[in-house]
């Protein structure tokens, strides 16, 4: 009860302060917006259709992967800023496990992704994404659980380091391999050995598949195995950041 | 005991902060560490609040062992960070809601705590303000609300007054004062104010270089080492004769000047000045603590401005 309550308060501070910070809620919506209509758009003219969609649709479900990749993966950053103003602090010395204190801002961060994943289906409706109440909703808990995942790294990141110049450095080299080899932007299907070896040990390609098969139908690997290597690794992140938040 | 430390000890590669340090606070005290900045205040009350492990050596706060039932502990305190930690795209109100969930207040009282608390802080009217518009001193008021409002056994206090303007600092010593009676309440501050430690702790000790100096009530201190302080410019220079006298504690020549300090000035200074010969100048003041510092330090404490006041931390998330 008390644990649900301490998860509770974390997470309304979290919620309260996007709220209240408006160049995070801007950026939220323009960034998605960038990518849809620039580089979907964009490129999307002159390249052919995708396995039967036109490329802007086709890249739409790997639109909403890396949203939620990159606003996840960077939500990590705030734990360290708390930690230097000593907001934390309040928080740390509090009679509250520091799984609830994790889960709470694991949920913090994830309500962050969720809010632009409203954004984008708003937006996927205008540009004719196949949508279905039954589709909205799959999609809504699968990018929940990519967003779980992702913030858990962040925050695995953010609680082991001191500087917030270190945790962008090192987000950048996490964040952008995985987006490159995850399939968002191109199919996974024609790769070399190489290429297809990185990208099938990267969690985030399961995300952009089963994402894919949700929304366009389209699947490499069957939905439950996508769901499955998420959610394992969605755990070891968890594990792993409730153990950095009791070193804290 | 309410709180109690064996040899406790933390180090931080080279630097010791807190050296094999033995302290015991009896319940119901306003205990003051006194020191200046760097002796180990804050990360001896970090270790008791047990947001840093010690090295070695033991504690216990309100009974419990502080690395073995860090839960326990959480529950019995309430605390005030020298690094202000309310949030400040909060409300205070907001603040507030958020220690009653955090630190377990029952659901039926909350509203009522928050405005019994805000009361006492006297910041009722601009409760349903953002942090981010309070004045230093209002921010402390709200912290120091925020610490108590869960009617803790024990409240750690460190610097609860750096870097106010000096009316401030009194209201708040009051607070402290009214609430620790109130509540009966443990308090341990740290300081490096002298005057903070004077009006405000039952007990201080003297802390330097992680150790404890020297113990006591202000006054025992006072008297202990410092007495009154008397200075004096003789024609005639005799350091000598005036250290036989037995009420003579110290003397000291500074620059010309004897410093003397003696048990009693109003029942010795007759005597003294009789036994000084000729002199040009006496003047004649009460010990401080300063004194006691001094004696058992050889340094004073600078008062100069302390680390991180609030000021730094105007870059928010
Ligand atoms: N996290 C830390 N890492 C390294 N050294 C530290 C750390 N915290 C404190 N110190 C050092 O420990 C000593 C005691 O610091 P502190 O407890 O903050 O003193 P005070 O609160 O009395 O001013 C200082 O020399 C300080 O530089
Ligand atoms: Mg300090």
């Amino acid at each position: 009860m008390s644990e649900l309550e301490g998860i509770y308060a974390v997470w309304l501070r979290e919620a309260k302060i996007y709220i209240r910070e408006k160049e995070r809620l801007i950026s939220a919506v323009i960034s998605p917006l960038l990518w849809i209509f620039g580089f979907g758009g964009g490129l999307g003219s002159s390249v052919q259709s995708m396995s039967g969609y036109p490329y802007q649709t086709f890249i739409y479900p790997g639109i909403m992967v890396m949203t939620v990749l990159f606003t996840s993966l960077f939500y990590g950053v705030y734990i360290i800023w708390d930690r230097k103003l000593d907001f934390l602090k309040e928080v740390l010395v509090a009679p509250v496990s520091r799984a609830s204190v994790f889960a709470g801002k694991m949920l913090g961060g994830a309500t962050d992704a969720m809010v632009q994943v409203v954004y984008l289906i708003i937006i996927g409706f205008f540009i004719s994404i196949p949508f279905t109440p039954l589709v909205i909703i799959e999609a809504f808990l699968m990018l929940l659980l990519i967003s779980i995942a992702m913030v858990s790294i962040g925050l695995v990141i953010g609680a082991n380091l001191k500087s917030p110049e270190g945790f962008s450095l090192i987000i950048n080299f996490v964040m952008w391999p995985m987006f490159f080899f995850s399939g968002a932007l191109f199919p996974v299907s024609n790769l070399g050995p190489w290429l297809s070896a990185i990208t099938f040990i990267n969690p985030l390609t399961y995300g952009v598949d089963a994402m894919r098969g949700i929304i366009l139908n389209i699947n490499h690997f069957p939905i439950m195995l996508d769901v499955a290597a998420l959610a394992l690794f969605a755990a070891m992140m968890i594990g792993l950041g409730v153990a950095s938040f009791k070193r804290m | 005991m309410t709180i109690k430390t064996e040899a406790l000890t933390k180090k931080f590669g080279k630097i010791t902060a807190v050296n094999e340090l033995n302290l015991e606070v009896e319940e119901g005290e306003i205990f003051g560490l006194l020191g200046p900045n760097g002796a180990g205040k804050t990360t001896l009350i970090s270790m008791l609040c047990t947001i840093l492990k010690p090295t070695s050596g033991r504690a216990w706060v309100n009974g419990f062992d502080i690395v073995k039932e860090p839960g326990k502990v959480r529950k019995s305190i309430g605390i005030v960070f020298q690094q202000a930690s309310v949030d400040d795209l909060l409300t205070g109100r907001e603040n507030l809601a958020l220690h009653n969930l955090l630190f377990e207040v029952p659901k039926a009282i909350r509203k009522q705590r928050i405005n019994e608390v805000l009361a006492i802080v006297n910041l009722e009217k601009r409760a349903d303000d953002f942090v981010n518009t309070y004045s230093g001193g209002m921010r402390r008021r709200l912290e120091l609300a925020r610490g108590i409002m869960h009617h803790p056994k024990i409240l750690f206090l460190d610097e609860p007054t750096l870097g106010l303007d000096p009316q401030t600092r009194e209201h708040i010593w009051d607070y402290i004062k009214e609430l620790a009676q109130k509540e009966c309440m443990t308090v341990l501050l740290t300081t490096h104010y002298m005057e903070e430690a004077e009006q405000l702790c039952d007990r201080v000790a003297i802390i330097d270089y992680g150790k404890i100096a020297a113990l006591d009530s202000p006054d025992a201190l006072k008297s202990r080492v410092a007495g009154d302080v008397v200075t004096i410019k003789q024609r005639i220079p005799d350091i000598e004769s005036i250290k036989k006298l037995d009420y003579v504690m110290k003397a000291e020549d500074k620059d010309g000047l004897l410093y003397i300090s003696i048990k009693d000035a109003g029942k010795h200074l007759q005597d003294l000045l009789s036994n000084s010969g000729p002199i040009d100048f006496v003047e004649v003041r009460r010990g401080t603590l300063n004194d006691v510092f001094l004696h058992y330090t050889g340094r004073e404490i600078r008062e100069a401005e302390a680390e991180g006041g609030f000021w730094e931390r105007m870059m928010k998330r």
